[in-house]
């Protein structure tokens, strides 16, 4: 097993431990501890997955055309991603090569949709009482609520800007979550001009919310350069999904991977084949697996998905106002904002001001009212889809039997590929601002301020399962044994 | 329980703490999608612990609303806490009420997953079973909250509607016994 600096102490026998449960303003069950020695220097830390889950085992025996519905239920704030990337591997064991021009495209208004508001939610509900009051400010105050008191307008215009990605979704899927619109093998419904009227009116106004919380990030940025280009920042290979042509496409592409200066480790690779490509390793501490590119091994193979390794490693955004704000935060602060582990904030609003932009021009393209909805050939036997999900690259891969049943399933979701990096982060936060110093409910949030900008969704990535050798029962209201925790390793 | 310091003749803020256990936060994402709904009810409830606060454990409250099943030992801790501390606890969503997709382990041996997931399938290298002492422990299988504790009111679906959930915490709110009407109780 490979590690890291931090990751595990010596002697963790005589260290005391601190521990943030559950993390808050995140998604899904997580936990970090710190084990500190008796002149309060931190000797190990580490970003625990919690929670268990079974999805890609509990899925197998069902009908494939379940899948989309069923996985999506992985999570409730981008559910779209895992619909979507379960239909496009479905496409292909339908032998859908070419989704109908509707179906392609109510699906990437769907997903233009899910990023729009996923986005909001993460920058505007979990993260922005962080940057507007400061890292250790007041717990009373550091959330949502705090900030309609303090900012009314910001806390408004993040709650629209969410409702409208939700209304983009219900219109596309059905439902604003969990929806059904995305089926292998196309879509099962169309935009009516009455929806697609509706959705115009108020797109303009959005796009133009969007370029301001673009602005708003980077004036955070200027008000305390020296925090935000360092705070838990570190070099970092990344992983990211890429247009033929270097355009940022969240839909569909081949896989770019780069080293942290740049340089190509592959590029535009068919992720047909992803398991040539990135391995996982298991550590005994976390139920989320930790992958790592193959040809650079464990030690060295790591990476970082998500809006900031997009942003900056896209040739180009093909959205006019996104690619100007994409071009600005690339020369910023010379390049360093473009490195920082809090220019994901930035980076993640200028991905909502482009996925506004793309609703924008789908929503005058007639195809999206079109009534020939499904595709489809000859029947394969695997298939695999990748999307670039709001939190990063996301990757589900389905074997379907004779009988139409999944004989096998394997997802790896965003939030897992950024599990190294995660755990970096919170360390360098932790031997910067929590080292020798005496630990406090503030100094702790800033390990939490880490671990938010890459807006982890902790219940994509709980999606295996685990268990300990002890034992313990749980017995209900009346006294009666229910349940008991398994023991052993089987 | 502490009282929230109100200014005079305005009736006091309802205390609401929420929590999602083994649930995909949908729920808490429906909450949200009362929109700009949201703004009224922060003048007339006040959040305890929440995914939406950093208040990490769940103090007096009026009213407990809990996302998702039971299917570790953490999450009967965190359950057993918002029952004794919450006057009305309140079970929201598909995963809540009867275990929902989670609960379609329940036919699975764990033992023989795990096996799969951290040492077998391809793709992951040198295997092994994650088993540090701070992981908990996962149940055997998934239950719902009334099997561990009990609970007063059951919101269904999956999830509940945002108008469902501004329905139901208005007729809290007011003093009514909440009846969710024609169109918003669904089951899926």
């Amino acid at each position: 097993m490979s590690t890291l600096p931090l990751e595990t102490a010596d002697h963790p026998g005589n260290l005391r431990r601190v521990v943030i449960e559950p993390l808050s303003r995140v998604e899904g069950h997580g936990k970090v501890t710190l084990l500190m020695d008796e002149d309060d220097h931190v000797q190990q830390a580490r970003l625990h997955i919690v929670e268990f889950r079974a999805f890609e085992k509990f899925i197998q025996g069902r009908p494939y055309w379940e899948v989309p519905v069923m996985v999506q239920r992985l999570c409730g704030i981008c559910p779209v991603s895992h619909h979507l990337a379960a239909s496009k591997a479905l496409d292909q064991v339908v032998g859908a090569t070419q989704l109908t021009p509707t179906a392609e495209k109510i699906r990437r208004l769907m997903h233009y949709g899910q990023i729009l508001q996923s986005h909001a939610l993460h920058f505007f509900h979990l993260s922005s009482p962080d940057l507007l009051f400061g890292f250790g400010s007041d717990v009373a105050r550091r959330n949502i609520v705090g900030v309609a008191a303090a900012h009314p307008e910001i806390a408004r215009r993040g709650v629209l800007l969410r409702k409208y990605g939700q209304e983009v979704i219900r219109h596309t899927a059905g439902k604003r979550i969990h929806g059904t619109g995305s089926v292998p093998g196309g879509v099962n419904k169309s935009l009516t001009a009455a929806e697609r009227d509706e959705l115009k009116q108020d797109i303009y106004q959005i796009v133009a919310w969007s370029r301001d919380a673009v602005h708003l990030v980077r004036r955070l940025f200027e008000q305390d350069l020296e925090t935000y280009r360092s705070f838990g920042s570190f070099e970092a290979r990344t992983l990211s999904l890429i247009r033929a042509d270097g355009a940022m496409d969240l839909y569909h592409g081949g896989l770019r991977a780069r080293q942290a200066d740049g340089r190509t480790i592959f590029d535009h690779v068919d992720y047909s084949h992803y398991w040539e490509q990135i391995s996982e390793e298991v550590k005994a501490w976390s139920y989320m697996k930790f992958p790592y590119l193959r040809a650079l091994g464990r030690e060295d193979g790591w990476y970082r998905v998500g809006p900031l390794t997009r942003v900056t490693r896209c040739d180009f955004i093909p959205t006019p106002l996104a690619d100007r704000e994409r071009r600005e935060f690339l020369a910023f602060d010379e390049g360093r904002a473009a490195r920082a582990t809090l220019g994901f904030h930035w980076a993640r609003m200028i991905e909502m001001l482009h996925a506004a932009e793309a609703i924008k021009d789908l929503l005058h393209d007639d195809d999206l009212l079109g009534s020939d909805l499904m595709s489809g050939g000859p029947r394969q036997a695997r298939g695999v889809g990748v999307i670039e999900a709001p939190r990063g690259t996301l990757i589900h891969h389905y074997r379907v039997d004779e009988n139409d049943q999944v004989a096998r399933a394997n997802l790896i979701v965003s939030t897992t590929h950024n599990n190294h990096a995660m755990n970096i982060a919170i360390r360098e936060v932790a031997r910067k601002y929590l080292d020798g110093r005496k630990i406090t409910e503030g100094l702790l949030n800033h390990i939490e301020v880490a671990v938010r900008a890459f807006d982890p969704c902790l219940s994509c990535a709980t999606h295996a399962m685990g268990k300990m050798p002890l034992d313990v029962e749980l017995v209900d209201a009346e006294g009666r044994v229910i349940d008991h925790l398994v023991r052993g390793s089987t | 329980m502490p009282e929230t310091p109100a200014t005079t003749g305005a009736p006091r803020k309802l205390k609401v703490a929420t929590t999602s256990l083994a649930g995909c936060f949908g729920c808490h994402m429906s909450f949200l999608d009362i929109d700009e709904r949201l703004f009224k009810l922060l003048e007339l409830v006040e959040f305890d612990r929440s995914p939406l606060t950093d208040i990490k454990h769940c103090g007096r409250c009026d009213v407990g609303i809990v996302e998702g099943g039971i299917c570790n030992a953490e999450n009967v801790h965190v359950l057993r806490e918002f029952r004794a501390n919450c006057k009305i606890l309140v079970a929201i969503g598909a995963c809540a009420v009867t275990g929902g997709l989670p609960a379609q382990r329940n036919h699975l041996d764990l033992g023989q997953c795990l096996q799969e997931v951290y040492l077998t399938d391809p793709g992951v290298g040198e295997g092994m079973i994650p088993n540090d002492p701070e992981l908990p422990l996962p149940l055997d299988k998934v239950h719902p909250l009334h099997e561990v504790v009990k609970v007063d009111y059951f919101i269904p679906g999956c999830p509940p509607s945002g108008d469902a959930i501004w329905r139901f915490l208005s007729d809290l709110i007011e003093g009514r016994t909440p009846k969710l009407g024609h169109g918003l109780i669904h089951y899926d």
